[in-house]
């Protein structure tokens, strides 16, 4: 029953039952995934989700109180020094040198791995090439970004982390860093990416695992996730408040999932013809007006929220 | 595979290099750190010329500063500009970077002290060229290996009190002021600017006596000390410095951190933190 591929080549990275708390707050419950070599997997997930707790535990910088971790053959938890050799990190709110120049900050963090990537190729990669002798301090947000990528690739890592990439990036420059990776996944390499933007992941991911308050709420493809929510139609309402003790009734009687909430009602629902009869009709009999009434198809944004039940806003800022 | 991970001191020795490049690169870190001490050489022999010691003999006045202020600049090229630099490394999240490679913790924190070293051996030898040079400082060549000493226990002491400077500063913004507030005071009161002598309170002398720069000092003038008749060691001193060393080391291996202080984008180059807006709370 094991697939060709799986006996091929073991896993880049294996999770399994990974927990972590501080003090009382559960930051990862129970996560399990697993990523293949060459894959682009992403950990999707509002802020404080515990997508950055997980990864830094996967890169030896945070202690586990659960679960175990193979990265590249070794527990990143006791793994010795030579560990992060074949890693790249890239992570949130780091800083080069401003005294460097672009080449002397990628000569001088390359020169610690044992395998290195020409410099001029790096450049190129990450699109700095003509910048190599311009002062880290003399770049733009979005170049300085790049150096962080560029440093990421400089030892050739077998696995590579990406920590939520293009937060803070403007849509063009969002395209470009899309690009980058893109580039990077074609040379082989295994990426493991956090974001908090669905569009970024299902451009960019070959597997996904949605979590949400530290716990898996979803995973598969982009298109198993798209798939999922492709069947179900949503029809909303605005509803008088007062009505809400006695549509439960109603609610009950639908074929789809409800909510009421704010004075709105949400249904998602999988037979849309049948729903919206029962509802107009409720709504007649009772001479109940149905302002704003609509029926659309959600967008990935709209399951994305709802797999995470976070409010519209939290996580969605791009 | 043939790769192999570089070895440790391959790694040491480069990033002792690359921690000198940095320091060049910053005028502002080489003025107060080598000229600052230089401008007070050259003031105090101007206002103070030529000073009789007893048998009617005259020497420099240098022959007393030269020496006292080689001292202060290798305790700035070490405590003071490892203090500041290391926290504003971390502020910048280099620190956090530098986690994220394969370099060892070790290697990078052998280079910042090494570098140190580097440049207290630039600046001393430079104050005592000057000294020799212009002033006619009378060095003896018998006690060279004393003052060797003590300028190692010093420079490694105050090396590592540099490192506990950076752990227990707040902030890379302000270490600096830390470093300030701490060095100079201690100056004061060990014979660098003025010898504190028999007539000022007692307390000052007990102060200087406790705290490690006198001892820094006092064992290196030992070797310059036209006063002095035989041995130039000072063993006792020696103790002192390297206790204070020990005293630092471990409150660096206790409080040392690589992570900014959570809410403190607002560095002194807070323009690092731009390209991070957007994000409010850490996932």
């Amino acid at each position: 029953m094991v697939s060709l591929a799986a006996v091929s080549a073991s896993p880049a990275l294996t999770v399994s039952g990974l927990g972590k708390s501080y003090g009382d707050v559960r930051a990862v419950d129970d996560l399990s995934f697993h990523v293949e070599p060459g894959e682009v997997f992403a950990l999707l997930g509002p802020n404080g989700a515990g997508k950055s707790t997980t990864v830094e535990i996967l890169e030896g910088h945070r202690s586990r109180d659960a679960g175990t971790v193979e990265v590249l053959g070794h527990d990143p938890g006791t793994a010795p020094g030579g560990f992060r050799d074949r890693i790249g990190i890239v992570l949130q709110e780091v800083g080069v040198e401003r005294e460097l120049t672009v080449r002397e900050a990628l000569v001088h963090y390359g020169a610690c791995y044992s395998r290195r990537r020409p410099v001029d190729e790096v450049l190129e990669l990450v699109g700095l090439d003509g910048l190599g002798d311009r002062r880290t301090h003399r770049l733009s947000g979005g170049q300085k970004r790049r150096i962080d990528l560029a440093l990421g690739i400089i030892g050739d890592p077998d696995l590579l982390f990406l920590d939520e990439p293009t937060t803070g990036f403007d849509p063009s420059a969002r395209r470009q860093a899309w690009e980058m990776v893109d580039g990077l996944r074609s040379l082989g390499t295994t990426i493991v990416l956090t974001s908090h933007y669905m569009d970024e992941v299902q451009a960019l991911a070959d597997r996904v695992l949605v979590i949400a308050n530290g716990r898996a709420v979803a995973a598969g493809t982009p298109d198993e996730l798209r798939g999922s929510m492709d069947r179900e139609t949503a029809i909303r309402a605005r509803f008088p408040m007062d009505r809400e003790g006695t549509v439960t009734g109603l609610l009950e009687g639908l074929a789809g999932r409800s909510t009421v909430r704010d004075g709105r009602l949400d249904v998602r629902t999988e037979d849309p013809t049948a729903d919206l009869h029962r509802l107009t009709g409720w709504a007649l009999e009772r001479g109940v007006a149905l302002d704003d009434l609509e029926v659309v198809r959600p967008t990935l944004e709209d399951v994305y929220l709802d797999l995470v039940g976070g409010e519209p806003g939290e996580g969605t800022d791009g | 595979m043939a790769d192999r991970l570089p070895s440790p001191l391959r790694l040491l020795v480069h990033q002792i290099g690359y921690q000198n490049r940095v320091f060049r690169r910053v005028p502002i870190a080489a003025f107060f750190t080598l000229a600052f001490p230089l401008m007070f050489l050259l003031l105090f022999a101007a206002i103070f010329g030529d000073v009789g010691i007893s048998g009617g003999h005259e020497v420099a006045a240098a022959q007393f500063y030269a020496p006292g202020l080689a001292v202060f600049t290798a305790a700035s090229a070490t405590y003071t500009n490892i203090g500041i630099s290391t926290a504003v490394a971390r502020d910048e999240g280099i620190l956090r970077r530098v986690r994220s490679t394969p370099l060892p913790r070790w290697v990078y924190l052998g280079g910042v002290v090494g570098s140190g070293v580097c440049i207290a051996v630039f600046g001393v030898a430079l104050m005592l060229t000057v000294g020799i040079g212009i002033y006619g400082v009378d060095a003896d060549a018998g006690r060279l290996l004393p003052a060797v000493v003590a300028f190692v226990v010093g420079t490694a002491s105050f090396a590592m009190l540099g490192l506990a400077l950076a752990a227990l500063a707040p902030s890379g913004q302000s270490s600096p002021a830390l470093a300030q507030a701490t060095i100079l005071p201690m100056a004061f009161v060990s014979d660098v600017f003025i010898s504190v002598g028999d007539d000022p309170a007692r307390w000052l002398e007990v102060v200087g006596d406790v705290l490690p720069l006198k001892a820094f000092v006092e064992s290196f003038f030992a070797a310059f000390d036209p006063y002095r008749t035989g041995s130039a060691w000072e063993p006792e001193l020696l103790v002192r410095m390297g206790l204070w060393g020990v005293f630092g080391a471990v409150v660096a291996a206790r409080r040392f951190r690589w992570e900014p202080s959570t809410g403190s984008s607002s560095g002194p180059r807070g323009d690092r933190s731009r390209r991070h807006q957007g994000r409010s709370v850490p996932s």
